[in-house]
């Protein structure tokens, strides 16, 4: 296939997931409404009169309520995780990084926990979110700079160094868990696991709103990403200024890890997996890498959180649960293809 | 073109580089040649600005190389490096035209398509275009990673051991890119292992070893059979073929 063939199979599908995905989980759950209501809903909020639109109130604010607000959630979220990841595996020049392993959604949480524990929490839900950030960006740095060599990172070194400060971020957890009280105790459990129960306009305006600045800002930066593929020393000698794209990349990764983890919890495993998948339909270039990344990944959570929903009846699994059980397996099957192919865990 | 002055470096209070001043002029072929650790790749990373000497002076026209930005230095010189890996598998195609990316939106970047071309067919790998750079061999690599350096089109162009991994064709044909950039007028400086490629294609050779400028000049003024030993600590003999210098071990 050429390439435009393979980007247009590829945009097709995803819109074609995104429509289905966004429909079924507006349609499927507890109170069932019919597609025809749900586009009905849509066109009357746009100001177009029609007869389809649902005459009950249950059912019009069980869509604007809960269900809207729980899709564009799973869409920022999705795309803000999926790009983060995209971001680190440009900078490490690593495929297998991604800030679920490396322990930066893990800083985050410790962040947003500590906020709660501390009372901060009471200021908003901004201070959480800045918390969190904080919490992410330190791990990021941490990170960064202890795993790299060369100008490229190993992966024995960058899964070492996630090991340890995932255990770091996971003590630190704990000991919040056994300070706090039932309440707070509650919502820290929440963050471990991440959820997408409970999504509000107000924090999806907050979480789109970064998302959207640090896709921009990863796209902006999408050439200086393809160099530095070449490796740091390279991707200097063609004009790019490395320490300053490091700078500004760590704190995107940050900033999008912070928000979307700040809001609901750790998802692992979407930057790892779907920046992947996009790899290998429509080549490693980052411009459109990023873009297809940005809508996979909100693809992949909106249809992760309908799974969650829908699986065992009346309940609702956590989604991060989700992720990672696909996740996990995947991660292996990188691994072990890298080990093959490098012949040893170089 | 480019001027060191008394540059020196330092690394753990041992000294890399002593005193080496050394012009790169317009117009030649410029070779490095020397001993292993001898400091070759510390003064070609001084001269291309990589490096900041610890004493004295690297300057581009008169300019302190230092004090040129990162986009207008890629303007001025290409580098190609030891280290040529890809983190992610890119097509051949994609990995040259990244040669170009200092001229985007600049009044040069119309000729994109034509000098990348130029540089696939210049380097031998113009029937590699589709393939993923990662899947190539060693040799293929260097090619395509001196492909990509040509592709930058620089009026100076750093060249570090590019015949390291290529086979004997390969090795003359890198070379006789390298006198074909001399002669439209470019500065071209290589390091080179063998004594007699280097002898064949080089306007000059500058024979670095202790970190200290051992001698420069043409290659039959540099080359001396007493030389060569004395630097190297193995005794050779000296041929002429076809009026260039040929080095060969006793054996």
């Amino acid at each position: 296939m050429t390439h435009s063939l393979r980007a247009l199979t590829l945009t097709l599908t995803l819109a074609a997931l995104l429509v289905g995905g966004i429909v079924a989980s507006a349609v499927l759950g507890q109170l069932p409404v019919s597609p025809a209501e749900v586009g009905g809903s849509l066109l009357r909020a746009i100001g177009i009169g029609n007869d389809w639109a649902p005459s009950e109130s249950i059912v019009e604010s069980t869509l604007w309520v809960v269900r809207f607000p729980r899709i564009a959630m799973a869409l920022v979220v999705g795309a803000a995780l999926a790009v983060a990841g995209a971001v680190m595996q440009a900078i490490f020049g690593n495929p297998l990084a991604e800030p679920g392993v490396v322990g930066v959604s893990s800083g985050a949480a410790l962040g947003a926990a500590i906020a709660i524990v501390i009372g901060v929490a009471a200021l908003g839900d901004s201070a959480i979110a800045l918390l969190a950030f904080v919490g992410g960006l330190l791990a990021t740095l941490l990170v960064y700079f202890v795993s790299r060599a060369n100008g490229r990172t190993e992966v024995v070194t960058l899964l070492l160094t996630g090991i340890a400060v995932n255990a770091f971020a996971g003590a630190g957890l704990a000991f919040l868990l056994f300070v706090a009280e039932s309440g707070s105790r509650e919502q820290i459990v929440f963050w471990q696991l991440g959820s997408l129960n409970g999504s509000r306009w107000g924090e999806v305006l907050i979480v789109a709103l970064v998302t959207a600045v640090g896709l921009a800002a990863a796209l902006v930066l999408a050439r200086p990403f393809d160099l530095l593929a070449l490796g740091e020393r390279n991707a200097r000698h063609l004009g790019v200024n490395v320490e300053r794209l490091r700078i500004v990349s760590i704190v995107i990764v940050a900033l999008l890890t912070g928000v979307a983890v700040a809001f609901c919890g750790i998802i692992a495993f979407v930057g790892l997996v779907v920046p992947h998948a996009m790899r290998m339909v429509i080549g490693p270039a980052h411009r459109q890498l990023i873009v297809a990344s940005a809508v996979g990944g909100g693809v992949l959570l909106v249809l992760s959180d309908l799974l969650a929903r829908s699986v065992v009846a009346g309940g609702d699994l956590p989604i991060g649960l989700l992720t990672s059980l696909v996740g996990g397996p995947f991660f292996f099957y990188l691994l072990f293809r890298q080990r093959k192919r490098s012949g040893g865990w170089a | 073109m480019i001027s060191a002055r008394n540059v020196g470096v330092r690394l753990d209070s041992r000294s890399i580089l002593d005193d080496v001043s050394l012009d790169v002029l317009r117009g030649e072929v410029l070779t490095l040649v020397g001993p292993n650790g001898a400091g070759k790749s510390t003064l070609l990373a001084v001269l291309s600005g990589d490096r900041k000497p610890d004493s004295g002076t690297v300057t581009v026209d008169g300019r302190d190389i230092g004090g040129i930005r990162h986009a207008e230095l890629a303007r001025l010189r290409a580098v190609l490096t030891q280290e040529n890996s890809v983190s992610f598998p890119f097509r051949v195609s994609e990995v040259v035209a990244m040669g170009r990316s200092p001229w985007a939106r600049s009044i040069e970047s119309r000729d994109d398509v034509a000098v990348v071309n130029q540089a696939l067919e210049a380097t031998d790998v113009a029937h590699l275009g589709e393939r993923r750079y990662t899947t190539l061999s060693g040799g293929e690599k260097a090619r395509v990673s001196l492909a990509r350096v040509l592709a930058q089109h620089t009026p100076v162009v750093f060249l570090d051991e590019p015949t390291a991994a290529l086979d004997l064709r390969h090795q003359e044909e890198v070379m006789r890119a390298a006198k074909i950039m001399a002669g439209e007028g470019r500065a071209v400086v290589v390091v080179l292992h063998d004594l007699s490629l280097a002898g064949a294609y080089s306007d000059r050779l500058a024979l670095v070893a202790h970190g200290r400028l051992e001698a420069i000049g043409t290659p039959s003024e540099v080359l001396t059979a007493e030389r060569v030993e004395r630097v190297y600590g193995l005794p050779v003999d000296l041929h002429d073929v076809g009026g260039h210098p040929v080095v060969v071990p006793r054996r």
